[in-house]
């Protein structure tokens, strides 16, 4: 089945009912801030390698210098945001989604 | 036994076997929902893998290996920006688009707006920017079989391009998606562990010390200390201010480009739900992370044992450095032997990179032809499904024809710069259209079409007068010059003026919808209606 056929006060109906409000408030009360913090991160590491060479340069471990380190951390924090968010999906997100989903398909069916 | 009869026999292998593939995926092509999206049947693993089959270009492979092992630092950088991108995708994008689209980017945009001008638009760009990409890896393709099998002649490269383009028209036009994603998952298997091997041989080589291979890398560069930190390539001192924004500028195509590509946003619909779609960009997340780490090491290695002025004599972009490590760490090990045998498998892999993806990409183009341009624009959306599958691998064909064409007629060129342009058009007129779609209610269709229109056109014009195009050393018209814009990379003013285009368009039309709103909102977050996996 699909659902375009569906009357369409059925989705504005949903779209309003505090439930599905508090759905996306909690989606983008996480991905909005996040993706602007990683954007930030990431821009914050190119515009020092531009213009903040010495301190790059800066060795901390033999031959392992700032540079290094600044870009493995930016393999650690995409992996670590990636994992937050899957978590923050299945446990905030998925179970409000699920619900409304079944609750607008018996509706329409 | 040479290492040239090893590799070709090794790759002859992973094209049969990817042909054996693509003859049972294609007996189980019937429906659209096959051809375009693989039945919606793979699993978050199987997209997880594919995706890294789809993303990790020759480009990326022995492309980021050779500017580490010439330029060290900046390769690194590089890098980075492609994985980073990753989590726009996977935060704002993946699951959303896969709750509300079906087989391409425009069915996200034809939702709530005007679908011809919409359509029109999403596919002019969706095969803009997949015949930019699918050129820089055809030429990419005619190179490297010099290097790797020693074929030199101008005749034996376009040979090579013919055949890579005829083994990608074959994967697309008979597999569909299905056979297009299992080749995919076919490479990346191979290439991940052909990256791993080698990484674990120079690491075990400096006793595991990350530091005396970093060590051994500068000394052995030829640049010293330089070598460890940013700035031998991208934003050079000696290019001043005009360098280091270009560096930024790079960074922000990459970083808002990947979300934008049309062959990675079709992998979305190959899963069954949006969790598997999230599943599978974690997966390929970890996949490409991993890569990079990986070229990080084969990078450095390179720069180290074979040592900068042999890799340079080879090619000067570095694009050998990697199998020439390859053959270096083999012989240190194994002898004479391993030296051919590694020398041989990297080779392979590097073909097998290439054939799959181009092969995503020439899905993607030929899918948005068949379904936005002909079903919906032409056909206004009378066209039946049997009409539309046939129309899509006709035009698989001719977009592959076109490209061996256009691969054989670019030949020697420095078409490089085809892969940051095709992100930056990404950049520029995708995202703002699809995010915009998916999280403004105001958005119409005149803002969806200037949005897509404006960030194409922006990019590519600042590219045409740029010093990629005329008026440098390494230009593609080296005798003009026409290059009033001072920046390699456009990004970052044609990814603000995509976004305003947007913006601008949409405020200056009245057309609102509401109700179509509530339902792509309701749609794109709980899955309602989503279309399902297909029986067989």
């Amino acid at each position: 089945m699909t659902t375009r056929e569906h009357d369409a006060s059925v989705y504005e109906e949903v779209q309003q009912s505090s439930e599905f409000q508090e759905l996306k408030n909690r989606f983008r009360r996480w991905t909005f801030p996040m993706t602007a913090a990683f954007l930030v991160w990431y821009l914050l590491y190119v515009v020092l390698s531009g213009w903040a060479r010495d301190f790059m340069g800066i060795k901390l471990l033999g031959n392992i210098n700032v540079a290094l380190v600044f870009g493995l951390l930016q393999f650690v924090s995409t992996f670590w945001i990636a994992w937050a968010y899957s978590r923050h999906a299945e446990k905030k997100l998925d179970p409000i989604a699920d619900k409304l989903r079944h609750e607008v398909e018996e509706k329409t069916q | 036994m040479k290492s040239e009869t090893l590799a070709t026999i090794l790759f002859l292998a992973f094209v049969a076997l990817t042909l054996v593939i693509t003859f049972y995926a294609s007996r189980q092509t019937k429906t659209a929902a096959d051809y375009y999206a693989g039945g919606r049947s793979f699993s978050g693993v199987q997209n997880g893998l594919a995706i890294g089959g789809d993303y990790m270009s020759a480009a990326s492979f022995l492309g980021i290996a050779g500017i580490i092992a010439l330029s060290g630092y900046d390769g690194f950088l590089y890098s980075i920006g492609f994985l980073v991108a990753w989590l726009v995708a996977l935060l704002l994008v993946a699951e959303l688009m896969r709750n509300s689209g079906k087989f391409t980017m425009a069915d996200v945009l034809a939702f709530r707006m005007s679908p011809r001008p919409v359509r029109t638009a999403a596919g002019v760009s969706t095969i803009t920017v997949s015949i930019f990409y699918l050129l820089a890896q055809m030429v990419g393709a005619g190179a490297l079989v010099g290097l790797l099998l020693g074929i030199t002649s101008p005749a034996g490269k376009a040979w090579t391009i013919v055949g890579v383009g005829a083994l990608m028209i074959v994967y697309v036009v008979f597999g569909g998606m299905k056979g297009t994603t299992w080749v995919q998952i076919v490479k990346a298997v191979l290439l991940m562990t052909g990256a791993a091997l080698i990484t674990l041989l120079v690491l075990g080589h400096y006793g595991f010390n990350l530091s005396s291979l970093l060590g051994d890398a500068a000394a052995q560069s030829g640049k010293n200390g330089q070598f460890l930190i940013p700035g031998l390539k991208y934003g050079t001192e000696a290019q001043g201010l005009a360098g280091k924004i270009d560096l930024i500028s790079l960074g922000l195509a990459l970083v808002l480009g990947t979300a934008g590509l049309p062959h990675i946003l079709i992998r979305f619909y190959t899963v069954p739900t949006a969790k598997d779609a999230r599943k599978s960009v974690l997966w390929g997340i970890g996949i490409i992370g991993t890569f990079y780490l990986l070229t990080l090491v084969l990078g450095f290695g390179a720069a180290a044992l074979v040592g900068g002025k042999a890799i340079a004599a080879s090619d000067k972009a570095g694009n050998t450095a990697a199998p020439l490590l390859a053959k270096a760490i083999g012989e240190t090990f194994l002898g004479t032997t391993g030296g051919t045998i590694l020398l041989a498998l990297i080779g392979a892999v590097a073909f097998a990179t290439i054939l799959a993806v181009v092969a995503g990409l020439t899905l993607a183009s030929s899918s948005s032809f068949s379904h936005d341009l002909y079903a919906h624009v032409f056909k206004r959306g009378k066209a039946t499904e049997r009409e539309e599958v046939l129309v899509a691998r006709v035009s698989a064909f001719v977009i592959g024809a076109v490209a061996i064409g256009l691969g054989i007629l670019a030949q020697g060129q420095n078409v490089a710069f085809l892969v940051a342009l095709a992100f930056a058009v990404a950049a520029s007129g995708n995202l703002p259209a699809i995010l915009y779609s998916l999280f403004w209610k105001r958005f119409n269709t005149a803002g969806a079409t200037s949005a897509i229109y404006g960030g194409l056109i922006s990019a590519l014009v600042l590219v045409i007068f740029s010093p990629v195009v005329s008026g440098s050393e390494t230009a593609l018209f080296k005798t003009a010059a026409f290059d009033w814009f001072p920046l390699s990379n456009p990004g970052i003013i044609s990814i603000p003026l995509g976004f305003i285009f947007g913006w601008l368009g949409t405020i200056m039309s009245k057309e609102y919808n509401a109700a179509k709103y509530a339902e792509i909102e309701v749609r794109s977050l709980t899955g309602v209606g989503a279309e399902k996996a297909v029986d067989h």
